[in-house]
């Protein structure tokens, strides 16, 4: 037998390759059952209107068509479920208006996709086109108000120093900023940005089968989700259910990003039909549908604005922004700018006002994308603080260094009110100027300016807030108490020695592309010595999994990997005591490694794990009175946040004929604490900066003025592919965090924070010569080719 | 994603399917389907019938026919970009061919597919302008041969008739030299061009004895560029920049989500310019 160890920290395959990288997993969409109906959307082809009339009868006499809902069938089980309640809840099927071209109008349901796509065609809507409401300066005037029993389109404002009233008494910083304004030593540099709306494109589009089974009173879903334990909550509370009667199974989950981080109608609109219809009902996205029927993300607006000294003391920070929340709001659409709060400081110990007004519009609600919030903090504030090193003249990396909190400044305490666990930010900026030869690229850089090129050298630095704690934080919001399941930001983690040694390991999240089978079976193997192939990793099920709030905010190993470790730990005290009984010695001398136990000192004087679980499975040959059977669940609560920190540089080259951007190098320096798997770290990062790249340079849903989506396929949103993109050169700075026992703080999100800037930084650096300031994302050619039009005229 | 319903005839040969073509008006012809199907999945074009040509043999090869080279309708974009005929004869469409989608779409699609469907921002169409290719056309009367310059009618509108099949296209050996380079819609060469313009060169004693110029993904459809062409002959390198500047003459420019009219007008006489720099380099 192979006995694979593994050491947390140890580069290991990924489990999981095999079966993903040969096409051999198990999506949503691979899973057949008998008798399944198929679901088609009728679609609204406006933005704003009335709906005057549906007629399904045409429809309904297409062979194979079994039904066509409306809200008339639905209304009754209420508005879809979100945790923060501000703003239009978004109704499971468009009732009696339409918000956003796209939205769902009647349900089709038929023995197959094609019958039901061309009955979806033959249902007959009659609608009143009103006016609509898109882009946020001109919804935010309230001249087309969108919803009647709102009272605005501007939906709340989150104000940095009253953002949670009652909880944080926090400084306002206003009059301290207004008073250096004044002073005669300051420059103030103040900018209007975009931070554009986004498509999450996961490779495997939504996708959900329900089946309820009236013989048990009981309804299974399965769908493609980040938190299937969350669905089941929202499926439970909308039909008056008790939680375990809800089945959810996420199974592979091709890609999330945020955008499975979600309850959509069509998980509820599916149970609700199997219910009626007693039969398995699918819907599987398609590509174009993606666009209309799963959030988006970003859409700000907003001007920075930096008060400093000449010699690069940053006074104030101050951000007055829009953020679009779209029609309605779903999950946690309004609180996203809060998560960017978060991070509004950066890795600065400066003050800092924020002002974020929440804007709906006639588009698709906005919520959580890679990063929510964060990426455009850091973009923001990262953009300004380049514009204000610009604008005195100083190095970059020299007015970060002076405005960073400093090592010995931490814990520390963020302007508003967080608590940053740990951070040496100019180590890292350090290593990563020596790295990239930052000195060394500068020169080059004027070499080439010599020779009419235009190569651009972009710096960053970013902090994360990743695995959200303490537990009265959830209080805000971020519980999933609008589903019906009041509960916090804690992790579960099961660990179960089977009769046979080995081990399955139940936990409360699940990968979607992150390698939990690996990194979870390394947390377990390297704390009981049971190889890697002996251990396997269940997820995704709400029946057997322990409770677990699901896979985001880069909070997975951080928290549910704590909580398994700490489960790991129960069994290892529990089996210790088995194998001092069996080896006649002390558990506290009893050691776990290469498959099974020995004593200390005596490494020829083992058992093997299949020995320790036989013991374990009858007690009459284990110690007296112990308790048979050998697995233990924990439940690890952060008592705060983790936030991992970094820096990066990109040099870039543009061509300023065509105005096309070419990166030529991309080296990031990131902190995430321990790092349990080096090679899914590094993978993290390469995903995480390539979107951030295509935010930079190629991604944006495009609304047109009447609120048409443009931009619904990929032929007109481009993505970043591999050959668009440099090899990243990655490197890392360990920080320990004492949030929890492993050390690690996430590393999901980090290159998606960390790299937008970066890149914007560059191309501004690059075409610095020809007066340009700025740029808004994303820098395609065409805008990059004006902005040096624009420049040259002025 | 869904298309409607279709009736499917997969031809033993172009006889056959030239008959399916003329018994049923509607009908389209299907080689390599990375045009047509994604079409028919959005329901943007709903075929009663399609006819796959994809079976029928001996129409994927790439032959030298002494005073011209022969590309079957089944050859793939794949075999013209890594074509050595194609290469040495052919440098601009070769080039085309190798920033044409991505590699699966290059396995694929064919040029003769990617020709009939004449999309205004596909990059072989300029190559087959700019190299003065031939389409030979074949319907139920037999075949007949239409030049480049006839055979780009209007966006996604060949000259072919609804019942002729694109059967090869000859790539005239004319000496000179040739290039193709483009802004694609992700930068560089990736994705569909926002402007792509193939040039060929003949030089004699430094001097341009004759040219063409083909430009795609800035007009209504892939052009000759007639002005530039006009006065670049009979002129050294150095008269290259002039004759950039008169790309756009007889070009209608349309914006998009990738350029504006000024924007992709601009960029037109670039790539003209350094397509033209590159074929001439090519030719001397």
């Amino acid at each position: 037998m192979t006995i694979t160890m593994s050491q947390v920290g140890g580069i290991v395959r990924r489990k999981e390759d095999p079966a993903l990288i040969q096409g051999r997993g198990v999506y949503v969409d691979d899973i057949k059952l008998n008798g399944e109906l198929t679901v088609a959307f009728v679609r609204s082809p406006f933005a704003r209107a009335r709906i005057r009339s549906v007629d399904t009868s045409a429809a309904l006499a297409i062979p194979g068509v079994r039904a066509v809902y409306t809200i008339d069938d639905v209304r009754s089980l209420g508005p879809l479920l979100a945790q923060i309640p501000i703003g239009k809840l978004r109704p499971l099927l468009a009732d009696g208006v339409v918000n956003h071209v796209g939205e769902a109008v009647a349900m089709v349901v038929a023995q197959d996709r094609y019958q039901a796509e061309d009955a979806a065609e033959a249902v007959l809507v009659e609608y009143d086109q009103l006016p609509a409401s898109v882009g946020l300066k001109f919804s935010a005037t309230d001249e087309v108000k969108i919803h009647d029993d709102l009272e605005s389109n501007i939906l709340h404002t989150w104000v940095s120093h009253d953002w949670w009233p009652g909880v944080f008494e926090l400084e306002d910083y206003r009059p301290a900023i207004a008073a250096a304004k004044e002073r005669d030593d300051v420059v103030i540099v103040s900018q209007e940005m975009v931070n554009q709306r986004l498509i999450p494109v996961a490779i495997e589009p939504r996708a959900v089968l329900a089946d309820w089974s009236h013989g048990y009173d009981r309804v299974t879903l399965y769908t493609s989700s980040q938190i299937p334990h969350a669905v089941s909550g929202a499926i439970a509370k909308t039909f008056g259910l008790p939680v375990n009667a809800v089945h959810v199974i996420a199974p592979e989950v091709g890609g999330g990003f945020g955008c499975k981080l979600n309850v959509y109608p069509d998980e509820i609109l599916v149970c609700f039909a199997s219910h009626q219809l007693e039969a398995p009902v699918r819907w599987t996205e398609t590509r174009r549908e993606a666009g209309y029927s799963t959030i988006h993300g970003r859409g700000w607006i907003g001007t920075a604005t930096i008060t400093g000294t000449k010699d690069g003391e940053i006074l104030g920070y101050e951000l007055d922004a829009m953020a679009d929340m779209g029609a309605y709001s779903q999950n946690l659409t309004v609180a996203i700018p809060v998560l960017g709060l978060y991070a509004a400081s950066g890795q600065y110990n400066i003050p800092v006002e924020w002002t974020v007004k929440c804007v709906t519009t006639n588009t698709q609600t906005t919520d959580a994308y890679r990063g929510a919030g964060r990426p455009e903090a850091a973009y923001y504030l990262e953009r300004a603080i380049d514009m204000y090193a610009a604008e005195i003249g100083m190095h970059p990396g020299d007015v970060r260094k002076k405005n960073y909190f400093k090592k010995e400044d931490f814990p520390a305490t963020t302007p508003i009110g967080l608590t940053m666990d740990s951070g040496d930010y100019i180590t890292t900026l350090d290593k990563l100027l020596i790295d990239a030869d930052y000195a060394g690229l500068k020169e080059m850089q004027a070499q080439a300016r010599s020779e009419g090129r235009y190569i651009g050298v972009g710096l960053s630095s970013y902090v994360e807030v990743c695995g959200f704690g303490p537990s009265i934080l959830a209080e805000f919001g971020f519980g999933w108490d609008g589903y019906g399941l009041p509960t916090s930001f804690s992790g579960s983690g099961l660990v179960r020695i089977n009769p046979d040694g080995s081990a399955t390991v139940f936990i409360g999240t699940g990968p979607s592309g992150q390698g939990h089978e690996t990194t979870w079976a390394q947390i377990v193997s390297d704390r009981l010595g049971i190889g890697m192939e002996r251990i396997r990793v269940a997820h995704g099920d709400t029946s057997d999994a322990p409770y677990g709030i699901g896979t985001f905010g880069s909070r997975s190993a951080a928290v549910d990997g704590t909580a398994t470790y700490e489960a790991a730990e129960k069994v290892r005290s529990k089996a210790a005591d088995l194998v001092a009984h069996m080896l006649e010695a002390s558990a506290e001398d009893i050691r776990f490694a290469d498959g099974g136990a020995h004593v200390v000192g005596a490494p020829g004087h083992t058992v093997t794990w299949a020995e320790i679980a036989e013991v374990a499975y009858k007690p009459h040959k284990g110690p007296e009175g112990i308790e048979a059977g050998l697995e233990a669940h924990a439940m690890f609560s952060p008592g705060n946040a983790t936030w991992p920190f970094g820096s990066n540089i990109a040099v870039v080259e543009v061509d300023v004929e065509t105005g096309n951007v070419d990166i030529l190098r991309y080296v990031a320096m990131d902190d995430c604490g321990n790092v349990i798997n080096p090679m899914i770290v590094d993978g993290q990062l390469h995903g995480g900066i390539a979107q951030g790249i295509g935010q930079a340079l190629f991604e944006e849903a495009v609304y047109d003025p009447d609120g048409n989506l443009l931009s619904t396929s990929l032929v007109d949103y481009p993505l970043p592919t591999a050959t668009d993109l440099p090899m990243f050169e990655l490197d890392r700075t360990v920080t320990l965090t004492d949030v929890n026992p492993l050390g690690v703080k996430g590393i999901g999100e980090a290159g998606t924070v960390g790299s937008a800037q970066t890149i914007v930084n560059a191309v501004v650096d690059a075409l610095a010569p020809l007066g340009v300031k700025h740029i808004d994302m994303p820098l395609r050619p065409k805008k990059v080719w004006q902005a040096i039009q624009d420049a040259q005229e002025a | 994603m869904y298309p409607r319903q279709f009736e499917y005839v997969a031809a033993g040969s172009i006889e056959e399917a030239v008959g399916v073509l003329a018994a049923n008006p509607g009908a389209k012809v299907m080689s390599g389907g990375m045009s047509l199907i994604p079409m028919m999945k959005l329901r943007l074009l709903s075929p009663e019938t399609v006819v796959d040509i994809g079976r029928v043999s001996g129409l994927d090869a790439i032959e030298d026919k002494g005073d011209y080279i022969s590309v079957g309708a089944l050859v793939r974009h794949g075999a013209v970009a890594t074509s050595a005929v194609i290469g040495e004869h052919a440098t601009a469409l070769g080039q085309a061919a190798s920033w044409t989608g991505d590699p699966q779409v290059r396995n694929r699609g064919t040029l003769c597919g990617a020709l009939a469907h004449a999309d205004l921002a596909a990059d072989t169409p300029a190559a087959a302008l700019a190299l003065g290719m031939t389409m030979v056309a074949q319907g139920p009367n037999g075949t007949r041969e239409i030049a480049a310059s006839d055979f780009f009618v209007d966006s996604l509108m060949s000259a072919l008739s609804p019942d002729e099949i694109l059967v090869e296209a000859r790539i005239p050996k004319r000496g000179g030299g040739s290039a193709y380079d483009k802004l694609g819609r992700r930068g560089g060469h990736s994705d569909y061009a926002v402007a792509g313009v193939a040039s060929w060169v003949a030089m004699s004693d430094g001097v341009v004895t004759d040219c063409a110029i083909g430009i795609t993904g800035v007009g209504t459809k892939p052009t000759l560029a007639v002005g530039a062409m006009e006065a670049l002959r009979g002129q050294g390198p150095d008269g290259i920049a002039a004759a950039a500047d008169r790309a756009l003459e007889g070009i209608t420019v349309l914006e998009d989500l990738y350029g504006s009219e000024a924007y992709k007008a601009h960029l037109a006489k670039v790539y003209t310019r350094r397509s033209l720099e590159q074929a001439v380099a090519a030719a001397s």
